[in-house]
C-alpha cells in the first residue's frame, strides 16, 4: 500500500496550515486541549495520533472554526480564527468532515441529494453542481448508487460519501477526524487512494488528519503525537521512529507515553494451542438471515474448536454481526442450524445462556450505575452463589484494572476502559465460551494489547472458546483461525498464515483485499478510477465570492427543501403533525363537553300525590334528566348517590301536597352527588329553574290566571351560540391548541434532531448564516401546519357543523401569523434543548401553561388578573383565540381584530431574530 | 422460582437505581405531582369566578342600583356602567362575559305590576363560565327584585321552599375535585412514560439485548419495570394526595386509603404494562413521546376526570371502557369523595385486572421481536 501514497519530502511544503499559539480549552472541569502550541505545515498531509480522548477532535474542531476558542490563539490559512470575518471568508476554503462514520450526512436522503444539498449550501448552479456530484461519485466509485438512501450504506461508503461532501467546494484545507476508525481494510485503503488522486491533482491542497490507525500514520508526511491534551512530538514518522529507535510507529507512540502508561505495557506472547478432544464448541451449517428481500447472512458453515481463538474478518455490514447474534438467540434464523457447546440453539433456553459470555459491538452495560454495581447485577443475575459474589467482583475488578474506577460511571471513563468493562462483565461468570463483537474497536494500543494477553490467557489456561470478530489486521493474526466474510458469505476460513500463502500475498491484509477485491470485483473498478485522475480541474467556482453575503436566500431554500424531502420520508412524523391534531380535534369535540345532560335522578315520594307527581313530570320532561327506578326508603339516597347510580336524588315528604294547597310552605330535598362540582352546579341551576316553573305552573292551575311567582321576567340570550352548545366554543379553541403546541415541537425536535445526530455540522462549517439555516428549518413546518389547519377548518365545517361566521380572510391571515410565532417559539425552544426528548418536554411544559390555561380556553380573558393576565398576553395563544373565536363564532373581520394579527406579527418577528440571536455559529 | 424473583428484584433495584440517575425524569415527577397538582387545583378553575359583567342601567332607579350592587365578589368582578349602544361592541372585543340590561322604568312598571323583562347577555363562547353564570345573574336579579317587592308589599313568597344539599362536597369547591383528578391524571402519565422511556432507554443504549443474553426471560425483565416504576409512582402519588392534596389545599378524604391503594396498585400494573406496550411499537424516544402523547391526551380527558361522562355520545363512552383510566377514576372517584367500599367498587378492580392482563400478554407477544427488530 505504500506505495499509493507516496511521502512527500516537508521541503516541498512552503508555508503554514494552520497554528495554535497557547491554545487551552476546557469542558466543564476536563481539559481537552492544555496549553497547546503547534505549527501544521501546509500543502502535505499532517496527521495527529494518540489515544481517544486526547483532544485530537477538539484541536481540529478549532482550526475548521466549528468550534469557539477559549484561550489562546489559532490561525488558520493565514488569518485568525478568533475574528468572525475571516471566518466567514474561511468556510468556502475549509472542508471539515466530523468524527463518527456519517455523522453529517442525513440517513433518509439519497446519495445525490446529500451531496446536491452541500452544493446548494456553497452556492453552485444547478449545472455546476451536477458536473461536480458527477466527478466526485465517479472518482470515489459512488457513481453506481447515486440514489441509494445514505442510511443504507456500509460504514466505508458513508465514509467516501462524507468526503465528497467535504470535497464538492474544493477547499484549499481538509480537515479529518478518524476518517476511517470503523472500516474496513479495503474501503480504507479505497479512502486513501483517492485522498491521494485528490492532493495529485490539487497540490496546493493541505490536509489534517486524526488517526487511531499507526499503520495509516506512517504513510503521512508529518505527524503529531498527542497525549493527555498535550502535543508529545512532532515530526515525519521516520523521525520519530529514529528517535525512539523503535521499528514501527506503534512501537515508538508507545516509548513517547508518558512512564507509568508505557509501563502498563508488554507485548502479547501466544503460547501455542494444544487441540482438544470432544464435540466442536461452535457449529453452524447454512445459516441463513434475511430482513425482508435483504439477504444478511447468506448460508454461513464453520465450526470452531474448543478453546480456539476464531476471528471473524470482513468489510462493514457484511454480516459478522448479524451471525454472532443469531448464535447468542438474539435473532431467530431464518435458515440453517447451529449448535453451542453440543445443543442446538434456542432463544428461550437458559441454561445455554450461563455457558456463554458476550460482548456487543457498542457500550451494552447501564451508564447509570457505577462500575461495581454494573458487576454485581451480573453476578446476580448469573446467578452466582452469594459468597462468591462479592470476592469474584473483586477479583473482576482488579484483574481488569477497573479498582480505581469502581465507582464511577461507566459514562465517565474513556472508551479502553469501558471495553474492559464490557469484558469483565462477559468473563464474570466463567463462561465457556466468549462471543465479542468488534471488542477492540477504538481502543488505543496500548489497552488493546492488555485486553489481547487477557484472552490469551483464557484460551491457553482455561480453555475457554473465544470468537470474535476484528478490523485489526494485527488483531486477525493472533487468532488460531480466522474467517473472512464479505457480504454475508464466507469467503475463506483457515490460520492466518495458510491464508496469506493461499494468495501469495506478503501480508495477511494483502491476502484479505485481495479475497475481498475478487468478491466484489472492485480491483477492475479502480483501475478505470485511475483514468479519471487525468481529468483537468473542474471549472473555477463562481460561488465563492456570493458565499460570504450575509443573507441568501439560496441557502436557505436548501435548508428548507431538505427538511422538506427528510419529513416526506419520515411518515411517522407526518402523520404525528397531521392526524394527530384531528384525532385530537374529534376527542375534544366529542369528549369535552360542558353540557350537562342525562343527570340520572331518582325520586322518593312520600307523599304520592297529584301534587307530588305533578313536580315530578317537570323532571320527567327534560332532556337535562334521566330517570331511574324510584327510591323506597330513605336510607337509599345515600347508598345509591355513593355508588355513583344516582347524581341527584329528590326527596317529597309526606304530607307535601297538603302543605302546599295551605300555603304552608312544604320543604322538597335535593341531593346532589358534588363529587364532581361542575355538574353538581349545573344540576342544581336546572332545578331551581324547574322548581320555578312548575310553580308557575301551579300558581296558574290555582288561580287561572298566567301570573308566576316572579313578577319580572327574565331572558338570557345567549349570544354568538345560540343554542349554548359548547362544540361552537371547544372547536375554534382547539384550532388555537393545536396550532400552537404541534407545529412548536415539531419545529424544536426538526433542529435538535441536527444536534443529537451531528449533522449539525453541516451548520457549522459551511457558509449558511443561523437566519438562513433557522427560517430553511422553518419553512416545512409553516406549511405542515397550514395543512393541519386546512384539514382541521374541514372537519370544523363538516363533522362538527362549525361554521365561520366572520371574515375568513382575516382569520387565514391571523392563522399564518399565528403558525409563524408557534413555529419561531419552537426554533426558541431549539437553541437551549440538547435532545429530542428534552425539546418535546420543554416545549409541552412551557406551552401547556398559557395556552390551556390563560388563553381564554377555560376562563375567559377578561376575568384574568394578575400573573395569570400577563401570562397570557406574554404568549401568541391568548392573541389568537380572540382571533379564532372571533371570526369562527363572532362574525368579526379585520376592523375588530386587526390588533391580534399585530401582536402575532410582532411575537413571530421577535422569536425567529431571538433564535437568531442566540444560536451561535460555533461551538461551545 | 426463588430464581425467578430474584432476578426480578435485582432487575428492578437496577431500574430503581436507573430513575435516581436520571434527574430531569426525577424533576418531572416531582413537578407534576406538586407544583402541578397544585397549580392545576388552584388555578384552572371551572367555578364562576371573577367573571367581568356590565350593565346598562337606563332606569336608574333604587332597585336597578340594588341589583348593580349585588353582583359581588368574588363570583363576578364588580360591575361596570356602559350604554346600550356599546354592548355588542364590548361583547366582541371579550371585555364583558355577562352584560345585564334593565329597561327605562323598570322599578315603576315591576311596583305596578306590569311584569317589565330584565335581559342578560351572555358570551356563549365562555364555555365554562357563561352556563353557571347566567343562573348565578337570574338568582341574584330574582333575589333583589323578590326582596324589593317584598318590602313594598309584604307578600309574595315562594310557595315551595327547596332545600338542595350536595352531599361528599357541600360547598362545591371545584378544587376538592380538581385536585385529586390531577393527581389520577399524573399517575397515568407519569406510569406510560417511565416505563416507556427505561424500555426504549435501554433498547437505544443497548442494554436489553444484553440482557437477553444472560439468563433473564422477558416476562423478568417486564415485571421488574413495572413493579419498580409503579413504586416510584405509588409513593410519590401517596405522597401527593397526604401532603399536597390534604394538607396543603384541606381536601378531605372520604373513603378508605387502604382500598384505594390496593385499586392503584392493579392500575399501575395496566397502565405500565401499556407503557411497554406503546415502546415494543416504536424504536426511538421521540417516536415514543409522538405516539404515547395522543394516547395519553384521551386517556385523561375522556375518562371522567375532565368533563362528566355522561355527557359524551353513548358510542364514545363504550370505546372508553377499554381504556383502564375510565375505571380508575370511577373507582377513586367513588371512593375518595363518596366513601365507597369493596362491594361497589369491585366491577371497576375486575375491569382495570382484564385490561392490564391484556395489555400485558400483547407487550410479551411483542417483546423479544421488537428487540430484535429494532437493530
Amino acid at each position: 500500500m505504500n506505495e499509493m501514497i507516496a511521502p512527500r519530502r516537508l521541503a516541498q511544503a512552503a508555508g503554514v496550515a494552520a497554528s495554535l499559539e497557547a491554545v487551552s480549552h476546557r469542558y466543564g472541569k476536563s481539559i481537552a486541549l492544555d496549553d497547546v502550541s503547534i505549527t501544521i505545515p501546509a500543502g502535505c498531509m499532517a496527521g495527529l495520533i494518540g489515544p481517544d480522548g486526547v483532544g485530537k477532535s477538539t484541536l481540529l474542531a478549532l482550526i475548521a472554526g466549528v468550534r469557539r476558542i477559549q484561550t489562546g490563539a489559532v490561525r488558520a490559512l493565514d488569518g485568525d480564527m478568533h475574528s468572525a470575518a475571516h471566518r466567514q471568508q474561511c468556510y468556502a476554503r475549509i472542508a471539515y468532515m466530523p468524527q463518527g462514520l456519517g455523522r453529517n450526512l442525513y440517513p433518509t436522503l439519497s446519495v445525490f441529494e446529500n451531496l446536491d444539498f452541500i452544493g446548494r449550501l456553497f452556492g453552485q448552479g444547478q449545472a455546476e453542481r451536477k458536473a461536480r456530484i458527477g466527478d466526485l461519485l465517479r472518482s470515489t466509485g459512488l457513481d453506481p448508487f447515486p440514489d441509494r438512501p445514505a442510511g443504507k450504506l456500509s460504514g466505508g461508503m458513508k465514509q467516501k460519501l462524507s468526503l465528497c461532501g467535504a470535497l464538492i467546494h474544493d477547499p484549499d484545507l481538509l480537515i479529518l477526524d478518524e476518517p476511517t476508525t470503523g472500516v474496513d481494510p479495503l474501503s480504507r485503503r479505497q479512502f486513501w487512494e483517492l485522498i491521494d488522486r485528490i492532493r495529485a491533482r490539487r497540490p496546493q491542497m493541505s490536509v489534517v488528519v486524526a488517526t487511531a490507525y499507526m499503520e495509516e500514520a506512517e504513510r503521512y508526511d508529518w505527524l503529531a503525537a498527542m497525549d493527555a491534551g498535550r502535543i508529545i512530538a512532532t515530526g515525519t514518522p521516520a523521525e520519530l521512529k529514529a528517535r525512539t529507535n523503535a521499528r514501527d510507529l506503534e512501537q515508538a507512540f508507545v516509548s513517547l507515553l508518558p512512564e507509568p502508561k508505557r509501563q502498563a505495557h508488554r507485548g502479547v506472547q501466544i503460547p501455542m494451542r494444544i487441540p482438544q478432544s470432544g464435540p466442536p464448541a461452535i457449529e453452524a451449517n447454512g445459516l441463513t438471515m434475511r430482513f425482508g428481500d435483504f439477504v444478511a447472512v447468506d448460508h454461513v458453515s464453520f465450526r470452531i474448536e474448543k478453546g480456539e481463538i476464531f476471528g471473524f474478518l470482513g468489510s462493514n455490514g457484511c454480516g459478522k454481526s448479524t451471525t454472532m447474534k443469531m448464535l447468542t438467540g438474539l435473532l431467530p434464523a431464518s435458515e440453517g442450524k447451529a449448535s453451542l457447546l453440543g445443543q442446538p440453539i434456542d432463544a428461550q433456553n437458559i441454561e445455554t445462556r450461563r455457558r456463554v459470555g458476550y460482548m456487543s459491538q457498542s457500550f451494552s452495560l447501564y451508564r447509570e450505575l457505577t462500575v461495581r454495581q454494573n458487576l454485581q447485577l451480573h453476578a446476580r443475575l448469573f446467578d452466582l452463589p452469594e459468597p462468591e459474589q462479592g470476592p469474584r467482583v473483586v477479583e473482576m475488578l482488579q484483574r481488569f484494572g477497573l479498582d480505581q474506577a469502581a465507582d464511577s460511571n461507566p459514562e465517565s471513563l474513556p472508551l479502553g476502559m469501558r471495553q474492559r468493562l464490557q469484558l469483565a462483565v462477559a468473563v464474570l461468570h466463567k463462561p465457556e465460551m466468549l462471543i465479542l463483537d468488534e471488542p477492540t474497536s477504538g481502543v488505543d494500543p496500548v489497552a488493546r494489547d492488555q485486553f489481547w494477553q487477557y484472552l490469551v490467557d483464557l484460551s491457553r489456561n482455561e480453555g475457554v472458546t473465544i470468537f470474535l470478530s476484528t478490523h485489526f489486521m494485527n488483531e486477525a493474526e493472533r487468532c488460531d483461525r480466522i474467517s473472512l466474510m464479505h457480504a454475508g458469505k464466507v469467503l475463506a476460513a483457515d490460520t492466518p498464515k495458510a491464508l496469506t500463502e493461499a494468495r501469495a500475498a506478503k501480508s495477511l491484509e494483502a491476502a484479505f483485499i485481495a479475497y475481498l477485491e475478487d468478491a466484489s470485483g472492485v480491483g477492475a473498478k479502480s483501475k478505470a478510477d485511475e483514468r479519471i485522475e487525468a481529468r483537468p480541474e473542474p471549472p473555477p467556482r463562481a460561488s465563492r465570492a456570493m458565499s460570504a453575503s450575509r443573507f441568501d436566500f439560496g441557502r436557505l431554500w436548501a435548508y428548507a427543501r431538505r427538511e422538506s424531502v427528510e419529513i416526506w420520508r419520515d411518515l411517522l412524523r407526518l402523520a404525528f403533525a397531521l392526524l394527530g391534531p384531528i384525532i385530537l380535534m374529534i376527542t375534544f369535540g366529542y369528549g369535552i363537553s360542558f353540557d350537562v345532560e342525562h343527570l340520572r335522578y331518582a325520586a322518593l315520594d312520600q307523599d304520592q300525590t297529584v301534587e307530588s307527581r305533578q313536580l315530578l313530570e317537570s323532571f320527567e320532561g327534560s332532556r337535562y334528566f334521566s330517570r331511574r327506578p324510584d327510591i323506597v326508603e330513605p336510607s337509599q339516597i345515600e347508598r345509591r348517590l355513593r355508588s355513583g347510580d344516582l347524581k341527584l336524588a329528590v326527596e317529597i315528604p309526606s304530607g307535601f301536597g297538603r302543605d302546599l294547597l295551605n300555603n304552608r310552605i312544604p320543604e322538597v330535598g335535593i341531593w346532589l352527588d358534588g363529587a364532581m362540582p361542575f355538574r353538581a352546579e349545573t344540576a342544581r341551576g336546572y332545578v331551581s329553574g324547574l322548581a320555578l316553573s312548575y310553580l308557575a305552573d301551579q300558581a296558574a292551575r290555582r288561580t287561572g290566571s298566567s301570573t308566576s311567582a316572579l313578577p319580572i321576567g327574565i331572558e338570557t340570550r345567549f349570544k354568538y351560540n345560540q343554542a349554548f352548545k359548547s362544540v361552537f366554543a371547544i372547536v375554534p379553541s382547539v384550532i388555537m391548541l393545536m396550532l400552537v403546541l404541534i407545529p412548536a415541537m415539531l419545529t424544536a425536535v426538526g433542529v435538535v434532531r441536527e444536534k443529537e445526530t451531528g449533522s449539525i455540522a453541516n451548520f457549522r462549517s459551511t457558509p449558511v448564516t443561523s437566519l438562513e439555516f433557522l427560517v430553511g428549518k422553518q419553512i416545512p413546518y409553516v406549511v405542515i401546519a397550514l395543512v393541519s389547519f386546512l384539514t382541521l377548518l374541514a372537519l370544523s365545517l363538516f363533522l362538527f357543523g362549525v361554521p365561520v361566521k366572520g371574515s375568513v380572510v382575516a382569520l387565514l391571515t391571523g392563522v399564518i401569523l399565528y403558525v409563524l410565532a408557534s413555529t419561531g417559539f419552537g426554533l426558541v425552544i431549539s437553541t437551549f434543548t440538547r435532545t429530542q426528548v428534552g425539546a418535546i418536554f420543554a416545549t409541552a411544559v412551557i406551552a401547556m401553561i398559557p395556552a390551556v390555561n390563560f388563553s381564554g380556553l377555560l376562563v375567559p380573558v377578561s376575568s384574568l388578573s394578575g400573573a395569570g393576565r400577563f401570562l397570557g398576553l406574554a404568549f401568541p395563544a391568548a392573541w389568537f383565540q380572540q382571533i379564532s373565536v372571533g371570526t369562527f363564532t363572532k362574525s368579526l373581520g379585520f376592523a375588530e381584530l386587526w390588533i391580534n394579527h399585530l401582536a402575532l406579527a410582532v411575537f413571530a418577528v421577535v422569536f425567529i431574530g431571538a433564535a437568531a440571536v442566540v444560536l451561535r455559529k460555533q461551538e461551545a | 422460582m426463588r430464581k425467578r424473583l430474584t432476578n426480578v428484584l435485582s432487575l428492578g433495584v437496577k431500574e430503581l437505581r436507573s430513575v435516581r440517575a436520571d434527574p430531569v425524569l426525577v424533576l418531572l415527577v416531582l413537578y407534576t405531582f406538586t407544583f402541578a397538582v397544585y397549580a392545576v387545583a388552584t388555578g384552572a378553575k371551572l367555578e364562576v369566578e371573577h367573571a367581568s359583567v356590565a350593565i346598562v342601567d337606563e332606569d336608574r332607579s333604587e332597585l336597578s342600583g340594588r341589583i348593580k350592587a349585588a353582583i359581588l365578589e368574588p363570583f363576578f368582578k364588580p360591575a361596570q356602567e356602559i350604554g346600550a349602544s356599546e354592548i355588542d361592541r364590548a361583547m366582541d372585543l371579550n371585555r364583558y362575559t355577562f352584560v345585564i340590561e334593565v329597561p327605562p322604568k323598570f322599578e315603576a312598571d315591576l311596583l305596578a305590576g306590569r311584569k317589565p323583562s330584565v335581559q342578560i347577555n351572555v358570551d356563549a363562547t365562555a364555555m365554562a363560565q357563561a352556563g353557571n353564570g347566567a343562573v348565578y345573574l337570574q338568582n341574584i336579579v330574582s333575589q333583589e327584585v323578590l326582596s324589593y317587592a317584598q318590602r313594598a308589599e309584604g307578600t309574595s313568597k315562594l310557595p315551595i321552599n327547596l332545600v338542595v344539599r350536595s352531599k361528599f362536597n357541600p360547598n362545591l369547591a371545584s378544587h376538592w375535585f380538581t385536585a385529586v383528578m390531577q393527581v389520577i391524571n399524573n399517575i397515568t402519565i407519569l406510569s406510560v412514560i417511565l416505563t416507556g422511556a427505561a424500555l426504549i432507554r435501554e433498547r437505544e443504549h443497548g442494554t436489553v439485548e444484553h440482557l437477553l443474553v444472560m439468563p433473564v426471560t422477558p416476562v423478568d425483565i417486564m415485571l421488574a419495570k413495572i413493579w419498580a416504576n409503579g413504586l416510584v409512582i405509588l409513593v410519590a402519588a401517596l405522597v401527593s394526595l397526604n401532603v399536597v392534596v390534604e394538607l396543603l389545599l384541606k381536601v378531605p378524604v372520604a373513603g378508605s386509603l387502604a382500598l384505594f391503594l390496593a385499586g392503584a396498585v392493579i392500575y399501575q400494573f395496566s397502565v405500565t404494562a401499556l407503557g411497554i406496550l406503546i415502546a415494543t411499537f416504536t424504536t426511538s424516544m421521540p417516536q415514543f413521546g409522538l405516539l404515547a402523547m395522543p394516547i395519553l391526551v384521551v386517556m385523561n380527558l375522556l375518562s371522567g376526570s375532565t368533563t362528566p361522562m355522561e355527557s359524551m355520545p353513548l358510542w364514545l363512552q363504550n370505546v372508553m371502557q377499554l381504556s383502564p383510566s375510565t375505571h380508575f377514576v370511577s373507582f377513586a372517584q367513588a371512593i375518595l369523595y363518596r366513601g365507597a367500599d369493596l362491594s361497589i367498587v369491585w366491577p371497576q378492580l375486575l375491569a382495570m385486572t382484564a385490561i392490564g392482563a391484556a395489555f400485558f400478554g400483547v407487550s410479551l407477544m411483542r417483546f423479544r421481536n421488537a428487540i430484535a427488530a429494532a437493530q
